[in-house]
């Protein structure tokens, strides 16, 4: 723990030396925000660290009772306390209870939870967390469910427990033959207590039905195929109104007077009215603005492009973000910064070095652009408050709403849809409370709230700009002496105080500080950035530029020296070993153990030799061809990709494959494993080619798709093979939804390199290669 | 009052002539099967067929669609080809989170129903119009070919 982000979070209003209960009580924040403040806790308060699943907000639950419930005709429900947002949680999630229960999977149901962390533990959907904390608790929920099922079936037939076995949704009496269903012994079963931890016997991996076998089933693919699923923008409601939001463009703007006379006399308009909002830091508040409720959507849509809004810009109105660029790209430049780590002495190092190759690199402000927009839909029925939402923090959503609203939080409820899209963005709850406060002035009366594409490019919480600088110092033997990196960027903490300039400590162990080369000196500083948007995680977040920058920066080395680039790349690594995150300041660590997560330089190879190996490296290309390799550990999973592009001659790009290797531990879904790479393929390639979010005036300048570029299919590479390496279950599990998108935009700009001799070190690419080198 | 054919069923819709389709199936229908995305035609979410061709409800004002034919996601399964595609969507596990999957497979249909045999260049240029943020754009390929039974290898 620094002082630096001891002082930022009492700016916070959290304090130090309270016990870790009341502590995570006062937190404004989601779990991954929390981990930043464990440290804190750790030097402030009695209770032992914990971590993983036990370090969030409410830790794990592993009861049945909680869980799974089975009807009298047999038919398991299995509740999901995840948010479904395209990772297949609602189907691998159940998958764990469903295997270690010994239920037959075509009688299982699926529940989702409400947002009820006492009851069922933490439900940030964020972080890439839900299977790697849950897996294990998961599995004991479905064993002990198993074991009270037989023993109700042995206390029936009177014989001894070690004599009957739960078997594809039957308990069979293994001496005699006779059998019993589990809807016949469901209600017996519920009656016993939940075994006590140490008696549970859990399977051996071998005899998995489910955990691990590639199936591309999906729990809710028939009801997407068929139109019949359940967004957050899909909920109906009897005698519902729909409003829109008309908020301040500029960060901590204000309405300053709004005339709505055109706008009421649209058919279907009903009112109009000015929400207060939070001034910044606005946490996961609403930002105010003008509110427009109709009879349809489309009415209010309609009304609020008729409004006339005087608005007071405030603090940010000047921010231009290409000027920003050239403030931190001379930020990275200066010595300096705030030390972030250090080893040896790498200024030394480098005024010593016989070679020195230095590189700069950029990457822009972006937004989440989930398909489906922010929505929620509230009404308020005898003083109690009902919204569904397609959030990814239930509980989180039901605290503020329950604050902003003064209502008791029995009185809320947060039903969760499915999430069309997340990555990121539906953690944060200010649409979720501004369904409540809209309901609540319209008396009750359910509203559903949508946001446009424009409201969600407008007013995100928008991944951040960030210039880095790299020096390496090489001696006469080309060996590298020292590792010099600076990266300014505007830190995720400025939605939870005022005015921090420097990275959080979860934001430093994205990438930047715990890179595991072997390299005698290494300084990593952090040069101050000051937020003019509102920032926040975006699917990887900080990894993004963390590893474009080092995963180019090593291929720029390896040219420099005329090295074949993987072979460089593990030589950087050095002999296999477990690298305490600690020693090289790395502690935050994804909120996981040191000792049971240490960085294994081994799997890092392995991933680079595996897809090294796929992907044919080191094979002659044509002119305008070529492969690009990149390697990553984040979220602690190991990723390696090989990316192989054509280059035409008006500088447009193809990309025929790209190979991932990705080791991150036992799999549960395989096919949904291979399917978030495949989707962080397509989102990496969205960053690294097209997608950009500018401002100017304080305003964003993209209003749609037009503007704010995503990939499409004719971007999307011909092919993606994802090669899994293969994992004991005894290994702890890695994250999967994100650690798949960091090394796309470095491999790609590293194919990119070997095809054309250009070096691109600017996200996004759009037109770099048909100016001249 | 206009009256259009939706799924078969002929419906009567009491909203004003100049509001899109999108809107008119979702909130006064009730059919929200059909997605908002970017209501400028940009991301095809909103993808349906009005007499067997594939629009953009977001741009198709309601009295466009007086007296025609629409179908949506929730009917599209009663035709021969779109029943093929929600399979082969299944068969290959396409969508992550589904959301942008209706329009998707309302082009992809409304291709193979006019080119039952597609070329890759066919196939990305009848679906570059929608946009799928979570990226399954291979698998959509595989599964437009897997509905037209073009052997080969899947992405």
């Amino acid at each position: 723990m620094n002082l630096r982000t001891l002082t930022t979070m009492k700016q916070a209003g959290v304090q130090a030396g309270t016990s870790r209960r009341a502590f995570l009580k006062t937190l404004p924040l989601s779990g991954l925000v929390l981990s930043i403040a464990i440290p804190l806790i750790g030097e402030a308060a009695d209770e032992p660290q914990k971590y993983g699943g036990d370090g969030m907000p409410q830790g794990l639950r592993d009861s049945p009772k909680i869980f799974v419930s089975i009807a009298p005709d047999g038919i398991v429900s299995i509740v999901v306390n995840r948010s479904e947002m395209g990772q297949g949680v609602r189907t691998s999630i159940p998958k764990i209870v469903a295997d270690e229960l010994e239920a037959d999977w075509k009688r299982v149901r699926v529940v989702q939870a409400p947002g009820d962390e006492v009851k069922y533990g933490n439900q940030d959907t964020d972080g890439s967390r839900s299977t790697r904390h849950w897996f294990d608790p998961m599995r004991r929920c479905g064993a002990s469910a198993r074991q009270m099922l037989e023993q109700a079936a042995a206390d029936k037939w009177h014989v001894p427990v070690d004599q009957v076995e739960a078997r594809q949704h039957e308990v069979v009496h293994k001496a005699s033959g006779r059998k019993l269903g589990y809807g016949a012994l469901a209600l017996a079963a519920a009656k016993l207590d939940v075994p006590p931890a140490a008696s549970l016997k859990l399977k051996d991996p071998s005899r998995f039905r489910y955990i691990g076998k590639l199936d591309p089933f999906l729990t809710d693919g028939q009801a997407i195929v068929t139109g019949h699923s359940h967004y957050g923008i899909d909920t109906r409601l009897p005698g519902m109104l729909y409003a829109v939001i008309a908020r301040p463009p500029v960060l901590g703007g204000k309405v300053k007077s709004f005339d709505a006379a055109e706008a009421l006399k649209v058919p279907g308009v009903v009112k109009v009215y000015a929400m207060d909002g939070t001034p910044p830091p606005s946490e996961f508040q609403p930002i105010g603005g003008v509110v427009v409720v109709g009879k349809d959507t489309w009415a209010a849509i309609k009304g609020r492009s008729l409004l006339k809004i005087e608005w007071d810009d405030g603090a940010h109105a000047s921010y231009d973000s290409a000027a920003f660029r050239a403030e931190l790209e001379a930020a990275v430049l200066k010595p300096g910064g705030k030390e972030v780590r250090n080893e040896g002495d790498a200024y030394a190092a480098l005024a010593k070095a016989a070679k020195k190759v230095e590189a700069s690199y950029y990457v822009p402000h972006y937004a989440h652009a989930s398909m489906e927009c922010p929505a929620a839909t509230a009404r308020i029925v005898g003083g109690a408050c009902e919204i569904w939402a397609c959030t990814q923090s239930p509980q989180a959503a039901h605290d503020r709403v329950a604050k902003r609203l003064n209502l008791a939080p029995e009185k809320v409820t947060v039903n969760v849809t499915l999430l069309g899209g997340g990555f990121g963005r539906k953690s944060k709850a200010d649409f979720v409370v501004e369904a409540a406060l809209i309901s609540q002035e319209m008396g009750g009366t359910p509203v559903k709230l949508t946001w446009t594409r424009e409201d969600d490019l407008h007013h995100d919480y928008f991944h951040t700009v960030s210039a880095q600088h790299i020096e390496a110092g090489l001696d006469a033997n080309g060996k590298i002496t020292a590792w010099l990196h600076r990266s300014a960027e505007p830190t995720i903490l400025s939605i939870f105080a005022p005015d921090p300039k420097q990275l959080a400590p979860f934001e430093l162990g994205l990438g930047l500080v715990g890179l595991p080369y072997a390299i005698p000196n290494v300084r990593i500083e952090n040069p101050a950035a000051t937020a003019h948007a509102r920032i926040g995680w975006l699917r990887s977040v900080n990894n993004i530029q963390h590893a474009f920058a080092s995963q180019s920066f090593i291929a720029e080395l390896a040219q420099a020296q005329g090295k074949d680039h993987k072979d460089y790349l593990l030589e950087l690594l050095g002999p296999d070993r477990l690298i305490d995150p600690r020693s090289i300041s790395e502690h935050w660590n994804h909120g996981e153990s040191p000792e049971r997560y240490p960085i294994n330089t081994g799997r890092l190879r392995k991933v680079v030799e595996k897809v090294t190996q796929e992907a044919h490296w080191g094979r002659k290309l044509p002119g305008g061809q070529g492969l690009g390799l990149a390697a990553h550990y984040s979220f602690v999973t190991y990723v390696a990709a090989v990316v192989e592009v054509n280059v035409n001659d008006k500088g447009e790009i193809v990309i025929p494959r790209i190979d991932v290797a990705v080791d991150c531990g036992p799999t549960v879904n395989p096919d949904r494993v291979r399917s978030q790479i495949e989707g962080a393929c397509v989102m990496g390639l969205s960053q690294a080619v097209v997608s950009e979010i500018t401002f100017k005036n304080g305003r964003s300048e993209q209003d749609n798709f037009h503007q704010f570029e995503v990939a499409r299919m004719n971007l999307a590479p011909k092919k993606i093979v994802v090669h899994i390496m293969p994992s004991a279950y005894d290994v702890p599990l890695g994250g999967v939804g994100e650690p798949g998108v960091p090394v796309i935009a470095p491999a790609l700009m590293n194919a990119i390199n070997a095809a054309t001799g250009k070096r691109i070190r600017a996200l996004p690419l759009r037109d770099q290669l048909a100016s001249p080198a | 009052m206009t009256t259009l054919q939706i799924n078969g069923k002929p419906t009567t819709v009491d909203a004003p002539e100049d509001t899109p389709l999108l809107w008119v199936l979702r909130d006064h229908v009730g059919l929200t099967g059909t997605k908002f995305g970017c209501g400028l035609a940009l991301c095809g979410a909103c993808t349906v067929h009005l007499d067997g061709t594939p629009v953009r409800a977001c741009q198709t004002p309601l009295s466009a669609a007086a007296g025609k034919k629409v179908v949506t996601i929730e009917g599209v399964g009663a035709t021969k080809t779109g029943k093929a595609v929600q399979a082969a969507w299944l068969e290959i596990g396409v969508p992550q989170c589904g959301y942008c999957q209706a329009g998707q497979i309302m082009s992809a249909t409304a291709l193979l129903q006019q080119n039952p045999k597609p070329s890759d260049a066919d196939i990305d240029g009848a679906m570059s119009g929608n946009i799928c943020r979570c990226g399954t754009y291979t698998r959509i390929r595989s599964a437009i070919k897997s509905a037209a039974g073009i052997k080969g290898e899947t992405a």
